[in-house]
């Protein structure tokens, strides 16, 4: 494979002069690229899809139509909310996504090349932070609607009507969007932050799953001060349509939240970013 | 032009580039040659705003590299680690790196074209040969059509055509005025290839002069001599004020004379020679002699050893030994 033909420096073109400088817009058409031409994007990005409207239909699927439950019983629960728990597992693919983006980066040592043709570096990482949250939003609301829409028919079939006009549905259905892409946020900050794939992912993991499990072995009168603050439960309130007075967040405060932790690790993602050695 | 003035980088207690001023001029190949684990590739680092220097600053036609408005058309740069995601293809690793700064999409499939990957252009670079992926990274330093090219150990990996074919392309773009620094372990490759060095050893300018000068200042004439005659000879030689030097194997080294002296002063005096040649010390032995206090790591008896500056190389056994005794005198390792 090595032996190739062999040309000469003259017969490449020579440029036009440069003008203009290097600076955002080609720096998000170079993330752009970067997204979009390898595997793992596609890889990640459809799991979370299959996993997360699978496992909701599976689950709202078997609840519908295998339990003792009365019709008048289930219209008091949050069936839209129930409608994308698949959710769950999502945001750790999503995890995935977020952190994967920045930390092959330093992984492959391609860090060192995209940094060399743009030294100032904050070009390229709000670039990149831009074309994550986009797709990761644009799958995000994929996923939300593709399970409420699935989903909901279960339940209509059970005799509660649900719809997308049902209320507080559409800020539900958009804000499991919403969360899904804050997770990819909070990931990327991570995975500025710790350069290290198995790193930033264990922590997102950790941050979104592992903390909300082991606060749930505190005393009731601690959880009640702690619980509502963890991220995850923060952030679900946006894709809830029933929040306990006092024990929950409202659904944009808890998503205000949600996105204080993502916005925390991405400022102290951007600051290494910006300071520390290639 | 490249000048780096007073550069210093400390990793912690170690100092990787220490105090190190240069400026490599345009319109020639400037080698930057050092053994491994000299500090070429932190100062090219350093230079690239990759590292942050500790102090000092190195400036490219008078500007700091982060200030320059398109990098990637003023400077085109190949670093010596494989700096590529292998799932992604050569066209799209070049792509993504023309877009930052406005590069036609035609550009990648001329550089492509130039270094011989046009007919992998779409395979993914994770099946790269470490001659095609040193090629890739060529055609990225050229694709800006840059006026200054910064090159680390662009010959690695390389088979003998492509070695040629780089050297041939360093040349072209030099005789166009631009602006060549090119590190390199090998002294011979740099003395077939570069105009002028900047030798480096544990981070400290060594040398900083014409390829020609560093020639004539480090190699030596010796001629080799056989003769059932010694004697006889060495009288004949130090009298033309030649300087003799015994082997173990019977041949004598002579410096200080050259052949066709020797010869002619032979037969004057009737001693036989059964041989007579002149022996060039090679370029890469002056070199390993002008950096060998400045080497991290010597292979003595062909074995790896730490060996701390101005102490004798140490056998392995012996530090393996010496930490097992540290070991067994209770050292802070143990507990």
């Amino acid at each position: 494979m090595t032996s190739t033909t062999i040309t000469g420096y003259d017969q490449v073109a020579a440029l036009p002069e440069p003008k203009g400088r290097a600076g955002f817009g080609g720096a998000l058409r170079s993330e752009w690229t970067k997204i979009r031409s390898v595997r793992s994007t596609v890889w990640t990005l459809g799991t979370a899809i299959l996993l997360t409207v699978g496992i909701s239909a599976l689950g709202n699927w078997g609840r519908a139509n295998h339990s003792g439950a009365t019709t008048a019983q289930l219209a008091h629960e949050d069936l839209i909310q129930r409608s994308m728990f698949g959710i769950i597992l999502g945001q750790l693919v999503m995890v995935v996504f977020g952190a994967l983006a920045i930390t092959s980066e330093y992984s492959t040592g391609m860090i060192r090349t995209s940094l060399s043709v743009q030294p100032r570096r904050m070009h390229p990482f709000w670039a990149k932070l831009l074309v994550i949250s986009a797709l990761a939003f644009v799958v995000g609301e994929v996923i939300s609607f593709a399970s409420f829409l699935i989903d909901s028919s279960f339940w209509r079939g059970k005799g509660v009507a649900l719809s997308l006009s049902s209320p507080h549905a559409m800020q539900a259905v958009i804000g499991g969007g919403l969360y899904l892409a804050g997770s990819a946020i909070l990931a990327f900050g991570l995975g500025a932050m710790l350069r290290h794939t198995a790193g930033a992912i264990t922590s997102g993991v950790g941050l979104l799953f592992v903390v909300t499990i082991l606060a749930s072995f505190l005393p009731d009168n601690w959880q009640n001060h702690v619980n509502k603050w963890l991220p995850f439960n923060a952030g679900g309130q946006v894709w809830a349509t029933q929040h306990v007075p006092g024990s929950d967040l409202g659904a944009w405060t808890g998503f205000g939240v949600f996105m204080i932790y993502g916005a925390v690790a991405v400022v102290f993602g951007a600051l290494l970013f910006k300071k520390r050695d290639a | 032009m490249i000048e780096v003035r007073d550069l210093v980088k400390r990793y912690g207690d170690t100092t990787a580039v220490d105090h190190l001023s240069f400026t490599v001029e345009p319109g020639r190949i400037t080698g930057f040659l050092g053994p491994n684990g000299a500090g070429k590739s932190t100062t090219m680092r350093l230079i690239l705003g990759l590292d942050r220097p500790t102090s000092g600053s190195s400036l490219i036609d008078g500007k700091p590299y982060r200030d320059l408005p398109d990098p990637l058309r003023y400077v085109g740069a190949l670093l010596e680690a494989r700096a590529v995601h292998p799932g992604r293809t050569a066209f799209n690793h070049l792509l993504y790196l023309a877009q930052t700064q406005g590069v036609p999409k035609s550009r990648v499939n001329e550089v492509l074209a130039l270094v011989g990957l046009d007919t992998v252009a779409k395979k993914r670079t994770k099946g790269f040969s470490l001659g095609m992926g040193q090629r890739l990274g060529i055609a990225a330093a050229l694709l800006g059509d840059p006026k200054l090219l910064i090159l680390d150990e662009p010959v690695n990996g390389l088979d003998p055509e492509g070695i040629v074919w780089i050297r041939n392309l360093m040349k072209t773009l030099a005789a166009e005025g631009r602006t060549i620094f090119v590190s390199s372990h090998l002294m011979n490759e740099m003395a077939v290839t570069a105009d002028h060095v900047v030798v480096i050893g544990r981070g400290k300018l060594i040398a900083d002069t014409d390829i020609e000068d560093f020639i004539s200042q480090f190699s030596q004439h010796v001629v080799l001599v056989r003769t059932p005659q010694p004697e006889e000879l060495t009288r004949a030689v130090t009298a033309l004020g030649g300087e003799v030097t015994a082997r173990s194997d019977g041949a004598l080294m002579v410096s200080g004379a050259e052949a066709p002296k020797i010869g002619e002063a032979a037969a004057r005096d009737g001693i036989v020679l059964h041989e007579l040649s002149p022996q060039r010390a090679s370029l890469e032995e002056a070199f390993m002699e002008l950096t060998k206090a400045d080497v991290e790591f010597h292979a003595p008896d062909g074995q790896w050893a730490v060996q701390p500056p101005g102490q004798p190389p140490t056998p392995v056994q012996d530090a393996v030994s010496g930490s097992l005794a540290a070991k067994a005198l209770g050292g802070d390792d143990v507990r």
